[in-house]
């Protein structure tokens, strides 16, 4: 744990979420500092999609407060808080997902678009070849393959220099190779971007390379490995 | 990237169905279209054509052939009257201005028009070059007829009997062209004007050919006494006007008289008469006063074309009928296919939220492509109809001049309106889908 007067990206306090068919879900405290790259730890349904749904300001917590860069993302109107993921939450998920109408390079321009930013296209470049990705800047998702697409999507999130980068299950579908070379881009990226990576996971493999961790409980208190 | 953007990628994401929806709203709109432009021109039409005309006497028939015939020039007479008995209602009170037309002739499916110079005041013709018949046979053309034939003045051209140039030729007498009314956008542009003897004399008096000429001056005179400002030949009739009673005004009725005497028949005929009332008390009165008191019909232009036009209406509506089905079928395929597509889209509706686009922007996407389809559509559509208004036109060539394919009405843009509005109503309830679809339950159930 760093000292309390390092900044704190992410604060989540007293947070409960109730499903709709009546299960409910008590999450315990939690600070992450800037640059404390987390894990989320969990089985399978232990809330752990829930839980990055809540802190990335889609999903509203039933009670509690979720802070982020230090705004309160449920006190905002959907509009800000819609533009304020947009601008500081980068999301990733297990299946990397472009919209499929537009190139690799209008994806990461509806990215800036959305987000309330300027189209700048030396940054989508700059990312791109980050990614070596910029021979395929102008191809559609459908002629990507599996690889480049997981790298357009890692683009795509980190495109307007996020606080956190939040990422759902990204190694689940992968070999050890791939495995090792997403947590690679993952952690460059957020190292190089200045973010504080969050990676929902029960994969062990991931454990190895980051030692701060969250464990899905209804323990009182986070736990460190 | 704008909203309007991504729509636009999205639509062509999906060519199939997209084209569907453009197609079905296009051919709604295009027969639309082709309704709005040929009803407006040939309602156009029918007023300039009849504009100063209030009602028009001829033979007892159908008053709807009488108007076709002598108005628009599209039918048969009904059959002759009695110039006398014309000319006695000419000298009414209550008329203004009274045009006696003769019809029988055509020149390659121009009619030529026996008439008076009232003719020309009655429809505004003013000559672009030369100078209206004064001798029999000597005829001024309109100027489409002098366009169309190359004709100038001093061409000499040859009648055929009836109103298609099919006719049987009368080339024992050619008329000289001697003038050319400048274009005044009516029917007129399409007709060739000659004095009334002309016509007589082409038709069964040509045994009486000595006769003739005087007839014919002998009906102008009457005619011009009556009351109407001529424009021909005016020097000799300006004294019948005078206050001065000479001895002209009381040989003539003994000069009608001595020549309807000489003339086997008894009576001069024409084929019809068009009259321009005084004021507008004579609407009531004077029609009753020609269908009861003489051989003669009254149709008034106005009441016939209204009921000409109520019965081309019928196709009208109908085909209009058609084309709302098939803008709702359009509508019907923009719904489904934009409903369906959300089904595979929901995913990336979901992405652009977690990228910061908002629930409005979602439906605004969704509107848009909606508005975009049938917007593309309506444009294709008034096209479309143009263009079929064009074939048309040059299909039927001598009623060419009644459509014109490069008239945009200001109505048209309604129509453009309409589409737009039929995507918005289309798209509403798939926006609304997208706009309710909650990130958090898409992102996970897949």
């Amino acid at each position: 744990m760093q000292d309390s007067f390092a900044n704190t990206v992410i604060r989540l306090n007293g947070l409960t979420y109730q499903y709709p068919r009546g299960e409910s879900l008590h999450f315990t405290d939690l600070e992450v500092p800037s640059g404390q790259h987390t894990l989320i730890l969990g089985d399978s349904g232990s809330g752990k999609t829930t839980l990055l749904h809540i802190l990335s300001g889609l999903l509203k917590p039933t009670t509690g407060i979720v802070s982020i860069d230090g705004q309160q993302l449920y006190e905002l109107t959907a509009r800000k808080l819609d533009e304020f993921r947009g601008q500081r939450i980068g999301l990733i998920f297990q299946e990397a997902h472009l919209v499929k109408s537009l190139t690799v390079r209008e994806n990461l321009q509806i990215a800036q678009g959305f987000a309330g930013a300027r189209i700048d296209n030396s940054r989508i470049n700059e990312v791109l070849a980050l990614l070596s990705l910029d021979h395929k800047a102008d191809s559609y998702p459908s002629k990507l393959s599996r690889g480049q697409m997981q790298r357009a999507a890692i683009a795509r999130a980190v495109i307007n220099k996020p606080a956190i980068l939040v990422a759902d299950e990204p190694t689940a579908s992968l070999d050890d190779r791939n495995t090792e070379s997403v947590l690679n881009l993952l952690l460059d990226q957020a190292n190089q971007q200045g973010a504080t990576l969050i990676i929902a996971t029960h994969d062990k493999r991931v454990k190895t390379r980051i030692a701060h961790a969250y464990e899905m409980a209804t323990r009182p208190h986070p736990i460190n490995e | 990237m704008n909203v309007l953007q991504i729509a636009w990628k999205n639509i062509r994401q999906n060519p199939a169905t997209s084209v569907l929806g453009i197609l079905l709203t296009a051919f709604g709109t295009g027969i639309l279209c082709v309704l709005l432009l040929t009803s407006h021109q040939i309602e156009e039409q029918l007023d300039n054509n009849s504009r100063g005309i209030d009602l028009v006497v001829g033979a007892k028939g159908s008053p709807i052939q009488l108007i076709l015939s002598s108005i628009y020039h599209m039918d048969n007479p009904t059959g002759n009257i009695s110039l006398a008995e014309a000319q006695q209602l000419a000298a009414n009170p209550m008329v203004k201005l009274a045009v006696p037309l003769s019809l029988g002739d055509n020149y390659r499916g121009h009619r030529i028009v026996g008439t008076d110079s009232t003719f020309l005041q009655l429809y505004g013709l003013e000559l672009a070059e030369g100078r209206i018949w004064q001798a029999d046979f000597e005829a001024a053309i309109g100027a489409e007829v002098a366009q169309k034939h190359n004709l100038k003045i001093g061409d000499n051209i040859y009648g055929a009997h009836g109103l298609s140039s099919e006719g049987h030729a009368h080339d024992e007498h050619a008329y000289t062209i001697t003038g050319i009314f400048k274009p005044a956008h009516h029917v007129a542009d399409r007709l060739i004007l000659t004095n009334l003897a002309s016509v007589w004399r082409m038709h069964g008096d040509h045994d009486e050919d000595e006769h003739e000429h005087e007839h014919g001056e002998e009906h102008d005179h009457e005619h011009e006494h009556n009351d109407s400002h001529d424009v021909a030949g005016v020097e000799e009739h300006e004294h019948h006007h005078g206050e001065e009673h000479d001895g002209h005004d009381h040989e003539e009725p003994q000069l009608v008289k001595s020549i309807m005497g000489d003339i086997g028949s008894g009576e001069r005929e024409i084929t019809s008469m068009l009259i321009q009332y005084r004021n507008p008390a004579a609407i009531g009165m004077f029609p009753r006063l020609v269908n009861q008191n003489t051989a003669m019909q009254a149709a008034s232009p106005a009441i016939e074309s209204a009921r000409l036009f109520s019965l081309l209406g019928i196709g009208i509506d109908s085909l209009q009928i058609l084309a709302y089905v098939i803008m709702l079928m359009a509508a019907l395929s923009v719904f489904i296919s934009l409903y369906n597509a959300l089904k595979s889209r929901k995913y990336d509706l979901a992405i652009m939220r977690t990228l910061g686009a908002s629930q409005g922007k979602l439906f605004g996407i969704v509107i848009a492509e909606g508005i975009l389809l049938t917007f593309v559509g309506a444009i294709a559509g008034v096209v479309i109809g143009h263009i079929a208004i064009y074939l048309i036109g040059a299909s039927t060539g001598g009623t060419a001049t009644l459509l014109q394919a490069l008239v945009l009405l200001p109505e048209e843009a309604w129509l453009v309106v309409i589409g737009v509005a039929i995507g918005f109503i289309a798209a509403v309830l798939p926006a609304i889908k997208a706009y309710k679809t909650s990130i958090s339950q898409t992102l996970s159930g897949n």
